[in-house]
């Protein structure tokens, strides 16, 4: 297979899940003949009609609103917040009702609508432009979070995500939407791929798992290579679903290495990675070499681009957080064992 | 997408709310609505008759404990019957928390209907059974699922009009107006019925919009708009009507009143007189029809008092199915979160089920 960018392998599902199905819906702002503003949605209407694929108003609240509307007749909308602060409009709706409607109902209502987010920071975006939300959705029951950390598996997840009979919130790491990959041979049957809600180890290793998702995938195997060289064999997990959250994968990996680093860039405070290292502690606390810790963006709105660099978690603060792992005070196992 | 408005149609609403009763129950002259047919007018009355009653009887199941809260709509009944009848099967009804005699009209179990007033769970009723979407208690939230409801159903071939529900304080919310403009550039076969009862709880008309009406709100989205008498049950089934045969989207303003307070737990006299509430009843949309049914000879002493009597037979029928206690169990906490349950929640079951072990 040839290697594809994320964007690509996203546009590849959209229109792989269009052809499919006839119930599936492309719609939201700018992603009719222009394609996106990341060009995601390329060709799409003029392949598959403007009535499939459209432009809308520009209200974001007004386009999950709808989506709702019509998955509650039969459709299967995927509809796009052009960035991730823009999605805000919409909280109501997806919190109120898409989250909530199937409980609501018993079942009777579901309502399989995928709003597709680019998110986070790395692309020199000025303000409201790279913002990591994903807590708030997360804290929402009746969501699925996905996020893609490859171009393979934006492919997979996607596909998954749009066959969902769930809400999913599935959010694109913008950073990599031009990293290329290749598509492995069966992504274009997902039934063979792993479940979506499923984490993945990216990379084995003995000394440490480091927890990643997103556009941290790419940065924590990056770390795991740079860890190399100075002795550490470090394990990488893809959590790609965040919620539900895979204990099983995540812990297994912890209970092998006995150390663990969370990585995300959003703010640390009330974030993601604190259910993470919770979740990881509570479970496997007598596995544990060290306390986890966490490498996260600062508790500060977003940065301006040209301080960016300061805020990301980069490789060097990750190598400082395995650093801090506690490794003088060795019992047993682990790093020199 | 083809366009079927009538290009000479005008957008604004009338400078004087349309009718075809006047309050005293005499017919207008000259109104440009056409007067429903006489088997639907006393379908009307027969619906409001139980509709009121059925109101009645559940503010007196709140004053005893069977119910947790109840919004009324007594003298709203009107646009809640008047519309309602006005679908045809296959349309849509997007209600919201005070439409409950919308629900019943329709055919929604009054039982069913009460489910999320009564606390033993979110929503009693299948949506799809009756095309009823889920009572909203967000406002104007509902406004947004209408149009999507309803343009799915021009994408998919269907003919499905969509009325959407809402008061006079949902129109200042955001949703309302994205749902106005996007019913506009869809062309979508939507009726935006506003109820405007005067107060958003306790907050008038004069502090939630400067516009001539709520209705002239419509043209800014290219919507054509309807201000319609809203205790005129004839006149509001006649304007719905037309709204739902006509293919595209339609606001209507019905001007109303709501002569209980905001729900059991308000005190309306804390934001308006007694004189003012006594006018309104002087205008009630009953007595007008009764009065009209009655002048017409559409309407005898037998007549009225088979329908008195099956609307108590109908709040009796309330009353048993809702004096029964309802015990939800705690499994349903968790078995819809998602359409296969996680391993968290089968986790959080079985601990919720081992403590009431």
């Amino acid at each position: 297979m040839s290697a594809v960018s994320m964007a690509g392998a996203l546009n590849r599902a959209l229109a792989d899940s269009l052809a499919a199905d006839p119930s599936v819906l492309v719609f939201g702002e700018d992603v009719g003949p222009l394609g996106g503003v990341f060009r995601v949605t390329d060709g799409l209407a003029a392949r598959f009609g403007e009535e499939r694929v459209f432009d809308t108003p520009l209200a974001e609240s007004g386009i999950v609103g709808t989506a709702i509307g019509m998955a509650m007749n039969g459709l299967r909308p995927v509809v796009e917040m052009q960035f991730d602060a823009f999605a805000y409009p919409a909280f109501e709706q997806i919190t109120s009702h898409l989250a909530k409607l199937r409980n609501r109902t018993r079942g009777q209502v579901s309502l399989p609508v995928v709003i597709r987010v680019p998110y986070g920071g790395g692309i020199g975006g000025v303000e409201h432009h790279c913002d990591s939300s994903e807590a708030y959705y997360t804290h929402t029951p009746g969501l699925r979070v996905v996020t893609p950390g490859t171009p393979d598996d934006a492919y997979r997840l996607l596909r998954d995500s749009i066959a969902s009979p769930d809400p999913v919130i599935f959010l694109e790491p913008k950073r990599r939407y031009w990293a290329k990959g290749e598509l492995s041979a069966d992504s274009a049957d997902s039934a063979d791929s792993v479940a979506f809600d499923r984490a993945l180890v990216r990379r084995t290793g003995r000394d440490v798992t480091l927890i990643a998702y997103g556009p941290m995938v790419a940065t924590a195997l990056e770390t795991a290579d740079a860890a190399a060289e100075e002795g550490w064999d470090v394990e990488v997990v893809d959590l790609r679903s965040l919620s539900p959250f895979d204990d099983e994968t995540v812990c297994a990996s912890v209970r092998r290495t006995g150390r663990a680093v969370v990585v995300h860039e959003a703010s640390g405070f009330g974030g993601y990675g604190a259910e993470v290292v919770a979740r990881v502690t509570e479970r496997c606390f007598h596995h544990l070499h060290a306390p986890v810790l966490r490498v996260t963006g600062f508790d500060i709105p977003y940065p301006p681009p040209k301080l960016e660099e300061h805020h990301l978690p980069s490789v060097d603060r990750i190598l400082d957080a395995i650093a801090r792992l506690q490794w003088d005070d060795e019992v047993v196992g682990g790093h020199g064992a | 997408m083809a366009r079927t408005r009538a290009p000479e149609r005008t957008l604004l609403p009338s400078d004087e709310p349309l009718s075809l009763l006047r309050k005293d129950g005499s017919p207008v002259d000259d109104s440009p609505l056409a007067m429903p047919d006489d088997d639907v007018l006393v379908e009307l009355y027969r619906r409001m008759v139980v509709g009121r009653r059925f109101d009645t009887q559940a503010t007196s199941l709140t004053k005893q404990g069977r119910l947790a809260v109840y919004p009324s709509s007594h003298g709203q009944e009107a646009c809640e019957v008047g519309s309602v009848l006005a679908l045809r099967p296959t349309d849509w009804l997007f209600p919201t928390y005070r439409d409950s005699v919308a629900l019943v009209t329709r055919g929604v179990d009054p039982a069913e209907t009460l489910t999320l007033l009564q606390g033993g769970w979110h929503l009693g009723y299948d949506p799809y059974e009756h095309r009823v979407g889920p009572q909203c208690t967000p406002l104007a939230t509902n406004t947004l699922h209408a149009v999507g409801f309803a343009h799915a159903a021009r994408l998919k071939g269907e003919d499905t009009a969509a009325l959407v529900l809402l008061g006079d304080g949902a129109t200042s919310e955001g949703d309302t107006h994205e749902a106005l403009n996007f019913a506009g550039v869809w062309h979508a076969p939507v009726v935006f019925l506003v109820q405007n009862n005067g107060y958003a709880i306790s907050v008038p008309m004069s502090k939630q919009n400067a516009a001539p009406s709520l209705a002239h709100k419509g043209i800014g989205y290219g919507v054509p708009s309807v201000l319609v008498d809203g205790n005129d049950v004839a006149a509001v089934y006649a304007v719905v009507r037309e709204a739902v045969l006509s293919g595209g989207p339609t606001l209507i303003e019905a001007l109303t009143y709501r002569i209980e307070a905001h729900t059991n737990a308000d005190d309306a006299t804390r934001y308006r007189t007694s004189d003012e509430v006594a006018a309104w009843l002087d205008r009630d949309p009953v007595d007008r029809l009764e009065t009209y049914l009655t002048s017409r000879g559409l309407l005898d002493n037998a007549r009225r008092a088979a329908i008195a009597a099956e609307a108590e037979e109908f709040a009796a029928s309330v009353r048993a199915k809702m004096n029964v206690d309802v015990e939800p169990s705690p499994d349903d906490l968790f078995e819809h979160v998602y359409a296969t349950m996680p391993r968290h929640l089968r986790e959080q079951a079985a601990a919720l089920r081992e403590e009431l072990a």
